[in-house]
């Protein structure tokens, strides 16, 4: 499956006026790991992240194309971008592809600066928004990622619980899938400062 | 724009560095019927001079004010055909702006949008540039505002801004009245006395128009009673 052909898995979740993305580090040639260091998440403004799990090649892809969106529109715009209205420049730039998509499943999480209000969304690989009000996870080991988040989760964590918080929810969904792993990747986004840690995991 | 046999611009400059066919549409523009606009504190006035060609036209069903979206309203003055095609064009923008970002696009990006339309038509081959300018009226996230977009495509923020006829009279009558803090109320009568000014005529609720835009973001074109109701606070 396409899809899984390099693995990978990306989670973001809700705070106390915070938000976190977190990723695994793992590249890798079906079973063979090629990488424990690829960059699945990427900074789209200094509150705003997305994470592209799925095929390596349309993650850099994707990143570089959504990177030139959002240049344009703050050039044009002489403004910041909101999440919420990057989550629909995201879906637009996947329903362009309908049928010849990017195989990716975006995950996007940031703080809109304006009101301090957070927000998380996923899309499908065509663009589907999706916006709740907990968690989004994406990737190859999905079903774990919802099993771990849903029991862990809990509203209005402050920063550092939610670290926690995603960082088990991430290392134990990943160290039940072959596919995912070799290192995780946390970004604590807050309304005045973004805080990046590197997780010690099994390096399987 | 234009066939492959017309893949040459009819726009071109003139040895003293003038683009010819522009000045002619600011003339057509000039000899249009009066427009003003008026920005106040807390919202936005536009009027325009509604002088039909008969007694027998149908004044209900010539709306020289037109909506672009629910927050922007525009005037013209000059050639009502060619500002019908802007209009249209503008409109589109304003929905493709919203199928991509899911938000009402801001006034001075549909102005920025609507002004290279008109750019383009001064550079491509076989058409002749637009003889209209557009007082474009709304209220945003950045408040009330007023832009004006000429045939040559630049456009202006206006505090209060008049085209068409009588412009010079219009403007100083304008820059006399204008203060900072005026509110919407005050504007439409300034509004009203500016367009009196240059009247040839009876004016009434039937041959003007007015367009107002205020913190409810709901622009819209006042009735002919509720314009007349204006007239004779004025009076």
């Amino acid at each position: 499956s396409i899809m899984s052909y390099n693995g990978g898995v990306v989670i973001a979740m809700k705070g106390k006026g915070c938000v976190a993305i977190a990723a695994d580090r793992r590249l890798g040639v079906r079973g063979h790991t090629v990488a424990m260091d690829f960059q699945k998440i990427f900074e789209m403004g200094p509150h705003l992240y997305v994470g592209l799990p799925g095929l390596a090649t349309d993650t850099i892809t994707v990143a570089q194309r959504l990177k030139f969106r959002l240049n344009m529109y703050e050039l044009r715009e002489n403004r910041r971008i909101t999440p919420k209205t990057f989550a629909s420049v995201v879906a637009n730039l996947l329903y362009e592809r309908r049928f010849g998509p990017y195989f990716v499943e975006p995950v996007i999480a940031g703080i809109d600066t304006k009101t301090g209000e957070p927000y998380i969304c996923n899309t499908d690989l065509i663009g589907c928004l999706n916006e709740p009000d907990d968690f989004v996870v994406s990737g190859t080991c999905v079903e774990q990622a919802f099993g771990m988040c849903e029991a862990l989760w809990e509203p209005d964590l402050e920063p550092l619980d939610l670290f926690e918080t995603i960082s088990q929810a991430l290392v134990n969904a990943f160290d039940r899938d072959a596919m995912s792993g070799w290192g995780a990747v946390v970004h604590v986004i807050e309304k005045d400062k973004v805080t990046v840690r590197t997780v010690k995991t099994r390096m399987d | 724009m234009g066939d492959s046999q017309y893949s040459f611009s009819l726009t071109t400059f003139s040895p003293s560095g003038k683009l010819v066919q522009i000045e002619y549409a600011l003339t057509a523009v000039g000899a249009g019927q009066t427009s003003l606009g008026i920005k106040a504190s807390n919202g936005v006035v536009i009027a325009t001079e509604k002088k039909l060609p008969s007694i027998l036209v149908d004044e209900n069903s010539v709306h020289k004010i037109q909506l672009i979206t629910p927050n922007i309203g525009v005037a013209y003055s000059g050639m009502g055909p060619d500002s019908r095609v802007l209009v249209r064009k503008s409109r589109k923008q304003a929905q493709q702006y919203k199928r991509l970002y899911h938000e009402p696009i801001p006034l001075s990006q549909l102005v920025r949008e609507t002004a290279a339309v008109m750019q383009e038509f001064t550079q491509s081959g076989g058409v002749r540039p637009f003889g209209v300018s557009l007082l474009v009226a709304g209220f945003d996230d950045n408040g009330p505002q007023l832009y004006q977009v000429d045939p040559s495509g630049s456009y202006f923020s206006w505090k209060a801004s008049a085209i068409g006829k009588n412009v010079s009279n219009a403007k100083t009558f304008l820059e006399k009245r204008y203060t900072d803090d005026m509110e919407l109320e005050d504007a439409i009568h300034t509004a009203i006395l500016t367009l009196k000014e240059g009247f040839e005529g009876q004016i009434s609720g039937k041959n003007i128009e007015i367009g107002i835009v205020d913190a409810s973001r709901k622009f819209r074109v006042l009735t002919p009673a509720e314009v007349d109701d204006y007239l004779a606070e004025v009076e």
